[in-house]
């Protein structure tokens, strides 16, 4: 497996990086004279101040909101907050690890060869494709316990009555968010790997071939190797976007039954918007800072050092 | 020698089998896949083809289906769809001002640090990273206050800046990783021309850019149209908000139209999946060509 190393270091990614590796010259490259720096800096005033004006001044404004202590005392002692804690590990642990394994395997499956392959990786995408809001709303309808589409089915076909997913059970309805979270990104990471697979040259699963790695062995020397760096850091962006997602969670189960099935990002807005005190809304969003900050860093070490991006 | 041919061919065989196997296996995996992916999306177009009494009944496929809903959703005859067509077009209106102000302010930022090299340009582009990690979600609270300072509540441009904030930072990266394909000898040459660096920008970086600027433009579109957050809490009026706004507010009325809601989701879905599939082929090659060095 030294090839497979030497590989690794050489870096298969290339054409995933964003911070190319060779550092580019500048056409500029005595630095910028006169005029020249006035462009430059014109050039970067605008983003410069859309980052102060929408992103610094809300993040300051929200820890000065949150800054009193007797909140934080307050949401630990509340109930619906210790479930909302429970379910946003749970929505985590299990969604994006099942998420990402499940794209992994998938962007293998479209590695084959046919026509049908590539017809149904195009209908595969669609949730992805089509917007958040509709898909949710139908989800949320389709599993509706007396009307909904999956009970009906399971009236055709098993002749009982299915379960009321999202009224009767926390679990239920948390599994429910989970499915539904899966079913709508999991199509965009597999995207994503399937194109960190294409990447790694056919030469090497020929020569693992010749030294007998097939099937599994194919796969866990050679693939997973490979695609190891670029699925931990997928893994970590989705850890992040996973925690923001609201819409999921708002729209399939709507927090409920009985505010049980809340996670961080609904419970937040519901607190400052329905309850009226945004003070305590931005104290739940920030008590995620403790897993955020960490994974902020790991991320950002991460992308600078292997340059492996999206 | 005659052994190993002769096991060769008492293998083949086997072989084929296996592999019959494994393609019929495939094709069942497919099936599943098919079944998994298709559902939600069957359920929408379901219940948008059945009449409005027949929402409530245990079909799996309508009964008598009929566009009349889509009738209903297009003439805007029914009173929560009052203002459809003026809420498609605020949708459409923040989705277009979010990629024009995304792809400029994007393609300027990266001009000035990946080309321009400008000092410092590390710590925009470390910021604009740091802006792409942290969820959108969590920013809502202290945003919607502050857009309330900037006197900017119940408009639509409130909404236009957060989409534009948030879709900014992945425009900065796409640009300068696929600006180091660019040469930049052509930026040197045209300065020794006397070009100014707007010029070198407008003339050069631009269109040769124009790949990346199609794949971030669908980007920043399909944010724009996937994002429902920011557009609630900022737009309340219903002349002022946007599809998915109104789409939720029937969830929330007593007896939510269901027919009604999905046609609405569908007129509102195909943009996207066909601006999607249009340049889904760009989308990719943009992502990826970055990379592809001459």
């Amino acid at each position: 497996m030294a090839d497979v190393q030497a590989l690794r270091t050489a870096d298969p990614f290339s054409h995933l990086r964003l911070a190319a590796a060779p550092k580019p010259r500048s056409a500029w490259r005595l630095g910028l004279q006169g005029s020249e720096f006035t462009w430059a800096i014109a050039f970067i005033i605008p983003y410069a101040g859309l980052f102060v004006a929408f992103v610094a001044y809300p993040v300051l404004y929200g820890l000065w909101l949150g800054r009193d202590p007797a909140l934080y005392f307050e949401l630990m002692s509340e109930p619906i907050y210790q479930r909302t804690v429970v379910n946003t590990i749970l929505y985590l642990g299990i969604g994006v690890n099942l998420k990402m394994f499940g794209a992994l395997m998938m962007s293998g499956f479209f590695m084959r060869r046919g026509w049908w392959v590539k017809g149904l990786l195009l209908i595969y995408v669609l949730p992805w494709a089509v917007p958040a809001l509709p898909s949710f709303i139908s989800i949320h309808w389709m599993l509706n316990g007396q009307w909904g589409l999956i009970n009906n089915a399971i009236w055709a076909f098993f002749g009982i009555d299915g379960p009321g997913w999202l009224e009767t059970s926390r679990w239920l309805a948390l599994g429910s968010v989970i499915a539904s979270h899966i079913w709508k990104w999991m199509p965009f990471w597999t995207v994503i790997l399937l194109a960190g697979r294409m990447a790694i040259p056919q030469e090497l699963y020929e020569a693992a071939e010749m030294d007998g790695a097939t099937g599994i062995k194919r796969f866990t020397h050679v693939s997973f190797p490979l695609l190891a760096n670029l699925y931990l850091v997928c893994t970590l962006l989705s850890t992040l976007f996973t925690l923001g997602d609201f819409n999921s969670v708002y729209f399939v189960s709507g927090g409920g039954p009985a505010l049980s099935t809340h996670v961080l990002a609904t419970l937040g807005i519901r607190d400052a918007f329905e309850v009226a005190r945004p003070e305590l809304g931005v104290a739940v969003v920030m008590s995620a800072l403790p897993l955020m900050i960490p994974l902020v860093i790991l991320l950002m070490r991460k992308l600078h050092t292997t340059e492996v991006s999206l | 020698m005659t052994v190993a041919l002769a096991e060769g061919r008492a293998r083949r065989p086997n072989y084929r089998n296996r592999r019959r196997w494994q393609e019929a296996a495939a094709l069942l995996f497919a099936v599943v896949v098919l079944i998994w992916t298709l559902t939600p999306i069957y359920n929408i177009i379901a219940v948008s083809l059945e009449a409005h009494g027949d929402v409530f009944t245990n079909d799996l496929f309508p009964a008598k289906p009929s566009l009349e809903s889509f009738w209903v959703v297009i003439t805007q005859g029914y009173w929560y769809l009052e203002f459809f067509w003026r809420q498609f077009e605020n949708s459409l209106y923040i989705g277009l001002a979010t990629v024009f102000f995304t792809l400029s302010i994007g393609s300027l930022a990266s001009f000035a640090i990946g080309r321009m090299r400008i000092r410092y340009g590390w710590v925009v582009s470390n910021a604009a990273l740091l802006t792409y990690v942290i969820p959108a979600s969590f920013l809502a609270i202290p945003f919607y206050r502050i857009m309330g300072f900037y006197g900017l509540s119940n408009n639509l441009w409130s909404v236009i800046a957060a989409e534009v904030t948030f879709a900014t930072p992945y425009a900065i990266f796409i640009f300068h990783q696929y600006g180091v394909s660019i040469p930049i000898e052509l930026d040197e040459a045209a300065r020794i021309d006397g070009a100014s660096p707007a010029q070198v920008y407008f003339k050069i970086y631009l269109p040769l850019m124009a790949p990346a600027l199609v794949a971030v433009g669908t980007y920043a579109l399909l944010l724009a149209w996937n994002e429902y957050l920011y557009q609630f809490l900022l737009l309340s009026s219903k002349k002022s908000m946007t599809v998915p706004v109104a789409l939720a507010q029937f969830l929330n009325s007593d007896e939510a139209p269901w027919n009604y809601m999905m046609a609405t989701a569908i007129v509102y879905a195909l943009p996207p999946v066909a601006i999607y599939y249009a340049f889904r082929g760009r989308m990719t090659a943009g992502l990826t060509m970055g990379g592809v060095k001459g």
